[in-house]
């Protein structure tokens, strides 16, 4: 034992604690461990998923808001408002940012409340843990390492268990991570082999490694100590660890020591939050937020200095009649001239409202219920709709440029189905008028040997291996049929049924076959898991007569190298064929292994098995000494069908000018035969391949030879191409499309080539190809290299917005990396939808996702971030302008209740409907032309010339708001009975005639009136017009000024005021008549769109 | 104004597919409502602006404003307006003495009186107004330098005003009523109008003062601490504004314009929105329908002159106006309904060109695809 200690120590003496971790099971010490190593602290078993406690919510929740670069600028305004004598009262910025900021603490803290509610639950979840022998109820939190801890039957475990006993005869328990990773299916999971039935004389230790997240990652062993006789040592693996939050299944209890608890759970390690994907509209709003925050600064800047220029001037300092107090003149000057900046600052900043933020959070929060609600996603099959995991992405939606994805289970079914299969270069196709072998046609044969047969022996040798080689784990059961995690094996073993070979399952250990009313018994002794490097698996079976028989099966590429030429030959060209016409291939080969084989083979991988060090390396090692001199018996086909629509998904995408990407791990013919059933390459596409075939070919340095076809494609696709030139326009008719071709061995060489200067200059020929083809096929890849592949993108020039979409978890490192995830709710669990932002169940609710919702949502956002720029912006305009009249001395136009209430009250709520429920162009358009999905590509309603004619819109508004009522108080005498007009009277008229501009000028915007706009839009100028009255009429006994007491009713009691409203608003609103009128017969493609537009609602009418 | 349809979407137009299977029943909370607004199908009204839609509109603008502003253009040319200048700049000016020697601390006023002729008579009531120019009322530290709680009678505010009034608060040891600088300031000339008849008889014109301030302001906003009688009494306590000669109670004789309800305090109160201005003074009022109020002559305005406005070289302004329906005289309105109505006119007529233009070619050569 101390010498396998040392050797295990040996690596590096101090560095154990972060190796590996030693558990004594049962808190027992070990006789034999020389020097008893006092257990190190681990922490106990509660689950801390809440952020705050009562104590800390307070200062820790409002540290974590403050944090925001907006609520931080408030606090300012605010703090700045209260110790500066400022000339708005602090109450009209800390109410707003006031109510933001509670609002958003009642919201994080209801959120945590759940979280403790949900921790509490497991914490206190009562659990049995063995003390002496004896189960004792204890609490779920008071669990400790080495507990050995009792689980019953459709409970869960309380922690990371290794089981050591279980209620089955097979020392096996089947367990559901539903919780986990979504896979709903039973896995088996096994006892330590050998360990003692009793429990209380066990004696032994686990060394394990140091908790980390893999969920299927586990390396342990674990030395059980009898007296007096050598320490056995046991290898742990994965499937002798039982996860916390799994569920047990099937078995009546179990008993487990646990080995990571609380935090260090692999599920609380998997418990992080996702980091966070900032939407481009998000940069354009800090980028625009920046150039207001320059022209806020400017604005006071300028007024202070204009300030103290006209202060020089004689008497204009302090007139006789406006002289200052005892502490104003005793301030010091620079002090002062500070301070008036901060005024300044104060009385503009409502050019940054705080209601922008609330606006948009809230825009994001309920448009994306929409996407639930949608009942066009909602799928029968699965009985569920769209799934929204993240609201802060809606209108990336309508900005995705390429879209990664996955072929199984996304572009097909994954469900597959046994097609046809080759015995010996003889094919069978499967009738469905015979079950019998003998019903198993001949359709087609090679080399003109029609109608002929392999032997029948080969035959049945060929099923038995469908029946054998698999990891399914029990016999079909009533109507569910075979349950296994894959469905290509479910498939094979199906196939094998029809020919009268049915698989009957898996009972310790030995694998019975039901051959015509013949029951077979196999023994298994060794399952070579498949693995997606040797992309093959085998098994080990003695048969009763006492051969030891090894089977495998595996793709073409895997497999061909390990049998014999000859036998090549004669299958190749089917595996081929069926690749072509879109069928997954397997090659099946068995070998005889001799007793000395067997035995040496058995002893290898027990020796790999148990290594505690680089088990992988050492199992693939055996393994592939293993799986040689093979020989090869047939090959099957199994169809994967295309997903519904999945053609016509893809065409819209591409008619959007998305550029589709399949990132597949599948090999190139039947990846590139899907690709032409959903119509990504054409009939006249032509293929550029960038394969190890291609690369191969000539006989040439591989190197050379990828340098060569680099250039060679990037001349035709770049440089020959006019595409180039027109690159908006790509996909149009008439080009030449170009489809690529590429596999995960040569992007390595692309990727990693052996000099630096020659990665880069690759990678850059490598992306332009790419741009300039239609579709691109990426075969053979690894999930690494999927993720590798979007970032690669992503990172390009022009930085485009990509999406990656797929439904297994060999995306999940695409979909975090790309800029959407989309996850689909199919049939390989629920990693993908977990880490996805959005899930959808099917390929073809993409199309309407990304035209119709992405689109609108785009829209919506991008017209509510300019609205809200540019109504502030004429909202602030005139106070400003105000300040040359008043004597830059910081008086407000407006009074505080309309400065406070004009963002939160009287233009908050149409805009919100707007942003809620526009539909410029109808949904049905929108997915009928896909072009339109073009219109707003590359942020096209948030870039520079928008965003400037929107702020020339503000300014226009704001000068004519401000000198048009200028014009009028000309002659103060309004009424017709000559009394005159005060400031109040002034600032009121001009921000009447600003509410209702800016909400009218939303009205000319809004193109899809329901009842809710029109509700809100003459609502809230209704509101706006009764508020003023209601807060003009009464004497207010909290208001130390009565500023605007019968202001509002005095103004309207003037013709000329109402003349001067009506003649500035509808002259505000000219351009935004004129403009769109002119424009509109401009472009032809506007005019397709109206004309489409029109047709559909004749349509609907 | 907008091409408009009804676009009502009827809610079961689209099904999607095979929704309504058996079994959906079980997990019926997870399939989405088919209501209008959860698919978005609300029935909407989709205005679309096109140049044909925009053209009528442009016309019927063009033809509503111009009348509109050809009414307000000569009602505003029929208000009859005299504006003459006091202040005394010049050497050759009657109140150039006054405005000289001004002194806060004398105790008699200075006197001058301004001739001026009115070449037309003014018909209807006619206004007067004092205007003052370089005067900031609209100064922030001036615009809420007052207590409105002291001036609607709030006992507490009298005796103990708001710190806004400051250095205006406490004169003394007393608290000041009414406190602020804006009352503080209150204008102080006094004009008086005489029609020089020809045989050179100064004829006063009676001058109303009432009526002047806003009724609202004069009945509810401004009020006496404890009501209009024993104003002496009431403001025992307190001191008179700096600059004042006499204590808000003795601002006249009328109990019902005496104190804080005074309506040339009111006026003053109101502050203007632009460094120049006028306040309502007084009002003369029409006698009998076939004399004028103010028939073309000489008029002597004789003027008490206690406001300097030198110092911060400013001005101040005698006016005499006429009102109409629009207020007093501003050609500004009618101006800008003409050149608003012509331009929407003129566009009319440019898009009616451009939108029978588009229409040929459009018929001609239609989309390129």
């Amino acid at each position: 034992v101390s010498q396998s200690f040392k050797n295990f120590f040996s690596l590096g003496g101090d560095e154990r604690r972060v190796d590996s971790r030693t558990i004594y099971i049962g808190h027992r010490s070990c006789p034999a461990s020389e020097a008893f190593i006092p257990p190190p602290k681990f922490c106990d078993n509660r689950i801390v998923s809440s952020k705050y406690t009562i104590w800390n919510f307070l200062p820790k929740n409002l540290f974590e808001q403050f944090r925001r670069i907006a609520n931080f600028y408030f606090l300012i305004i605010f703090l700045v408002q209260v110790i500066v004598d400022t000339p708005t009262s602090p109450v009209t910025s800390g109410l707003p940012l006031f109510f933001v900021i509670i609002v958003t603490a009642i919201k994080q803290g209801y959120e945590d409340w759940l979280r403790h509610k949900a921790d509490n639950e497991v914490n206190k979840y009562p659990v049995k843990v063995l003390e002496d022998g004896k189960p004792v109820d204890k609490d779920s939190e008071k669990i400790k390492v080495g507990d050995v801890v009792e689980v019953k039957e459709n409970e869960t475990f309380p922690c990371d268990l290794i089981l050591l006993q279980s209620s089955r005869d097979d020392n096996t328990c089947f367990v559901t991570t539903a919780s986990l990773d979504g896979e709903s299916n039973h896995k088996t999971h096994y006892t330590v082999p050998d360990t003692e039935k009793d429990l209380d004389s066990l004696s032994a230790t686990i060394e394990c490694e140091q908790p980390q997240p893999d969920l299927y990652k586990f390396v342990g062993r674990m030395h059980i100590y009898k007296s007096n006789q050598e320490p056995a040592v046991r290898s742990l693996g994965p499937e002798n660890l039982l996860l916390k939050g799994a569920t047990l299944k099937n078995t009546q209890k179990i008993l487990g020591v646990a080995v990571y608890t609380g935090m260090e759970t692999k599920m609380a390690l998997n418990y992080q939050g996702k980091s966070q994907k900032r939407s481009v509209v998000e940069k354009s709003i800090n980028a625009f937020l920046l150039v207001y925050l320059c022209i806020l600064l400017s604005k006071a800047l300028v007024c202070t200095t204009l300030k103290y220029v006209f202060q020089n001037k004689p008497g204009q300092d302090e007139p006789w009649y406006n002289e200052k107090t005892q502490r104003e003149k005793d301030t010091n000057l620079y002090l002062k001239m500070f301070t008036d900046f901060l005024s300044f600052m104060v009385l503009f900043n409502f050019i940054i409202p705080v209601s922008m933020y609330v606006t948009v959070e809230m825009q994001k929060f309920l448009g994306s219920f929409f996407i639930g609600w949608d009942k066009d996603f909602y799928d029968p099959e699965i009985k569920e709709g769209a799934l929204v995991n993240t609201s802060d992405l809606n209108e990336e939606l309508g900005q995705v440029e390429y879209v990664f994805t996955d072929k199984t289970g996304t572009l097909t079914q994954n469900n597959m189905e046994f097609i046809e299969c080759c015995i010996d270069g003889f094919q069978y196709k499967y009738h469905d008028s015979s079950s019998e072998l003998d019903g198993f046609g001949v359709t087609y044969g090679p080399m003109s040997k029609l109608q002929q047969k392999a032997g029948w022996e080969r035959e049945e040798l060929f099923l038995r291996a469908l029946c054998l080689c698999h990891t399914v784990p029990s016999a079909p059961q009533e109507e569910k049929g075979f349950i296994a995690s894959s469905p290509d094996e479910i498939a094979l073993v199906k196939g094998a049924m029809r020919y009268g070979f049915t698989f009957m399952g898996l009972e310790s250990k030995t694998m019975k076959i039901l051959n015509k009313n013949d029951v077979e018994m196999y023994e298994l002794l060794h399952v070579l898991n498949f693995d997606p490097v040797r992309r093959r698996m085998s098994v080990i079976v003695r048969t009763r007569s006492g051969d030891t028989l090894l089977f495998c099966k595996g793709a073409d590429s895997s497999i061909f190298p390990r049998v014999k030429l000859e036998e090549v030959e004669r299958i190749r060209m089917h595996v081929e064929r069926s690749a072509t016409e879109g069928y997954r291939t397997l090659c099946v080969a068995y070998k005889c292994l001799s007793a000395e084989e067997y035995e040496h083979a058995d002893k290898g991988l027990k020796e790999a098995r148990l290594a505690l060090q680089d088990r992988e390396e050492k199992l693939t090692a055996v393994y592939n000494q293993v799986e040689t001199g093979m020989s090869l018996i047939g090959a099957t086909a199994v169809e994967d069908r295309l997903q519904e629509e999945a053609a016509e998904t893809m065409e819209a995408l591409q008619g959007a000018g998305i550029k589709v990407w399949v990132l597949t791990g599948d090999k190139m013919e039947t990846a590139k035969s899907t690709c032409y059933a959903c119509r990504l390459f054409q009939r006249n596409t032509e293929l550029l391949e960038l394969t190890v075939r291609t690369l191969e070919e000539r006989g040439r340095r591989r190197e050379d030879r990828l340098h060569e076809l680099l250039l060679e494609y990037h001349k035709k696709t770049v440089q020959d191409s006019p595409l180039a030139k027109t690159r908006y326009s790509s996909w149009s008719v008439g080009n030449q499309d170009y489809g690529f071709i590429v596999d995960g061995a040569s992007l390595t060489m692309v990727l990693n080539s052996s000099s630096d200067s020659n990665t880069s200059h690759y990678k850059n020929l490598f992306l332009q190809i790419c741009q300039n083809c239609t579709a691109v096929l990426c075969c053979r890849m690894a999930p690494l290299q999927k993720a590798q592949i979007v970032k690669l993108v992503k990172n390009s020039k022009g930085s485009p917005i990509t999406l990656s979409i797929g439904d297994g978890a060999n995306d999940v490192s695409m979909i975090l990396e790309a800029h959407v995830g989309i996850g689909i709710k199919g049939k390989e669990g629920r990693q993908a939808v977990r880490n996805s932002d959005y899930a959808i169940p099917k390929l073809k609710h993409l199309k309407k996702l990304l035209l119709a919702h992405g689109h609108l949502y785009y829209v919506r956002i991008a017209h509510l971030v300019q609205y809200f720029f540019y109504k502030n912006l004429c909202f602030i305009l005139p106070q400003f302008l105000y300040q040359f009249f008043c004597g830059y001395s910081q008086q407000p136009l407006y009074d505080a209740a309309y400065l406070t209430m004009y963002n939160i009250c009287f233009t908050s709520m149409p805009i919100l409907a707007y942003s809620l429920l526009e539909q410029h162009i109808g949904m049905e358009v929108l997915l009928c032309n896909a072009t339109l999905y073009s219109d707003i590509a590359k942020n096209a309603m948030l870039r520079w010339p928008p965003f400037i004619y929107w702020t020339l819109l503000g300014v226009y508004h704001g000068l004519l708001f401000f000198f048009g009522v200028r014009l009028l108080f000309g002659n103060l005498a309004l009424p017709d009975n000559g009394q005159v007009f005060g400031n109040w009277s002034y600032g009121t008229i001009v921000f009447t005639v600003l509410v209702f501009t800016v909400t009218l000028k939303l009205a000319l915007d809004t193109r899809h009136w329901t009842w809710i706009n029109h509700f809100v839009i003459w609502g809230s100028l209704a509101f706006y017009v009764l508020f003023s009255l209601f807060w003009g009429g009464i004497i207010w006994p909290f208001l130390s000024q009565q500023r605007l007491y019968f202001v509002f009713a005095n103004m309207l009691s003037s013709v000329s005021t109402w003349l001067v409203m009506i003649l500035l608003v509808l002259l505000s609103l000219l351009p935004e008549i004129l403009l769109p009128v002119l424009r509109k017969p401009r472009g032809p493609h506007a005019r397709q769109v109206q004309l489409k537009q029109t047709r559909t609602q004749t349509l609907y009418f | 104004m907008m091409a408009s349809s009804y676009n009502a979407k009827e809610e079961d137009g689209h099904h999607s597919g095979s929704a309504s299977h058996g079994g959906a029943a079980v997990v019926k909370s997870k399939k989405p409502d088919n209501t209008a607004f959860k698919q978005q199908r609300l029935p909407a009204w989709q205005p679309i602006l096109t140049a044909g839609t925009v053209l009528p509109a442009f016309f019927v603008i063009g033809l509503i404003f111009i009348p509109i502003g050809i009414g307000l253009y000569v009602t505003s040319n029929n208000i009859k307006e005299f504006e003459i200048d006091y202040t005394g700049v010049d050497m050759n000016s009657a109140c150039y003495s006054c405005a000289k020697n001004f002194s806060w601390n004398s105790t008699t006023s200075c006197l001058c009186t301004v001739d001026f002729t009115l070449e037309q008579p003014f018909e209807s009531n006619v206004f007067m107004y004092y205007g003052l120019s370089n005067f900031y009322q609209n100064h922030r530290r001036y615009v809420k330098s007052r207590d409105d709680s002291q001036l609607n009678g709030d006992m507490s505010a009298l005796t103990n005003p708001s710190k806004e009034c400051e250095p205006y608060r406490m004169s003394e040891g007393l608290p000041i009523a009414p406190c602020g600088a804006i009352a503080n300031s209150l204008f102080n000339d006094t004009l008086k109008l005489y029609y020089l008849e020809a045989n050179g008889t100064r004829n006063e014109i009676p001058l109303v003062k009432k009526g002047i301030a806003w009724w609202t302001d004069k009945h509810v906003k401004f009020r006496n601490p404890g009501g209009n009688a024993n104003l002496t009494a009431v403001f025992q306590a307190t001191s008179k504004p700096v600059n004042w000669r006499n204590p808000v109670y003795e601002l006249d004789q009328d109990p019902e314009n005496n104190g804080f309800i005074n309506e040339d305090f009111i006026v003053w109160m109101r502050t203007a929105a632009l460094p120049t201005f006028r306040k309502l003074y007084r009002i003369i009022q029409k006698k009998s329908s076939t004399m004028p109020t103010l028939p073309s002559g000489k008029y002597v305005l004789d003027i008490t002159y206690n406001y300097p406005v030198l110092s911060f070289d400013g001005r101040k302004r005698m006016i005499l106006s006429t009102i109409s329906w629009m207020g007093g005289k501003n050609p500004f309105l009618g101006i800008a309904y003409i050149t608003v109505g012509s331009i929407c006119f003129f566009l009319g007529v440019v898009l009616l060109i451009i939108h029978h233009k588009y229409d040929t070619r459009s018929t001609g050569a239609d989309i390129p695809n």
